[in-house]
């Protein structure tokens, strides 16, 4: 069975919900600890939501340096499928492995809510099962989502196809609508909304974050 | 003991929505005319003698982890 690896930080909310999300699309959990350099041998990697060491410093800096991530970069730039949701994407882009960071949401608020998004890349490792130019809703929550890149940056993910997600309907001010981007290869893949909590027809108004677990099954079936 | 500040800001082109909310604020209780950008600044105790190199240090721990360059630019100073 796939194994995909939940990172907890000090300060991790969303990693139960991850960690749920990855056994309701029918592949096994692993828990991964922020103090530990293991991956545990798992097939993926997420980075799950929350707020790792108090967002002290810069939401994420201090997340980027412990030592389980030493181990995520070395696999993420050896082709290891990792996802980095929310918090998890601001790990990702203090780590490098993406490039731009967040800042405060533009209107100053926390913003929680169902966001429209447009899938605009479907060649990565996480959204594969999108039909190109899906628009779908996934749950979105931060205060500090306001994604920001130098503009030759910003040009490089235009042209180079690595805008994954945009939003419809711009929340908090993130330059070209950015909602989610990915590396190079397509198999790092970071992005504000989180679809772990849309997986459960109970608690979610959609389903929309269950394809983001069948591409990464599709993906690791072909490898 | 030698001290060492390093200060962060936002970069120019980057939208400082903190510095603008206490522009706001003061403009309400009548502070006209003061437009704040907000930062922040690390003060350093340094062990030992303050060479050259160890300053250098500390510029790169400041490029490392103290400021994130894609979004701050900061400066480093010892302490008068």
């Amino acid at each position: 069975m796939i194994r995909v690896g939940v990172v907890t930080f000090p300060g991790s909310l969303d990693d139960e919900d991850a960690a749920r999300a990855v056994r309701l699309a029918g592949l096994e959990a692993v828990p991964l600890w922020h103090a530990s350099d293991s991956l545990a041998g798992v097939d993926a990697v997420i980075l799950p939501g929350g707020f790792s060491y108090g967002d002290y410093l810069r939401c994420g800096a201090i997340a980027r340096f412990s030592p389980v991530m030493d181990s995520v970069i070395d696999a993420a730039n050896a082709g290891m499928p990792v996802l980095g949701i929310c918090n998890g994407f601001q790990v990702l882009c203090e780590s490098h492995l993406l490039p731009g960071a967040m800042i405060r949401n533009a209107g100053r608020t926390f913003v929680c809510k169902d966001q429209s998004l447009r899938v605009e890349a479907t060649d990565t490792a996480w959204t594969n099962a999108f039909a190109p130019g899906a628009e779908i809703s996934i749950v979105l929550k931060n205060g500090e989502g306001n994604y920001q890149a130098a503009p030759d940056t910003l040009r490089m993910l235009e042209d180079t196809g690595r805008i994954v997600f945009r939003y419809l309907g711009n929340p908090n001010g993130s330059a070209n609508d950015i909602a989610g981007i990915s590396n190079e290869r397509g198999n790092v893949v970071g992005l504000m909304p989180h679809p772990e909590h849309n997986v459960d027809p109970l608690v979610a108004s959609s389903l929309d974050g269950l394809p983001f677990f069948a591409s990464l099954a599709a993906v690791l079936a072909r490898a | 003991m030698a001290r060492v500040i390093v200060d962060v800001m936002p970069k120019p082109e980057i939208l400082d929505p903190q510095g603008k909310a206490v522009t706001g604020a003061l403009a309400r209780l009548g502070f006209d005319g003061l437009t704040v950008r907000q930062g922040k600044r690390f003060e350093i105790e340094v062990d030992g003698e303050l060479t050259d190199e160890r300053l250098e240090q500390i510029r790169h721990a400041a490029e490392t982890l103290l400021a994130n360059t894609v979004i701050e630019e900061f400066d480093v100073r010892v302490d008068a």
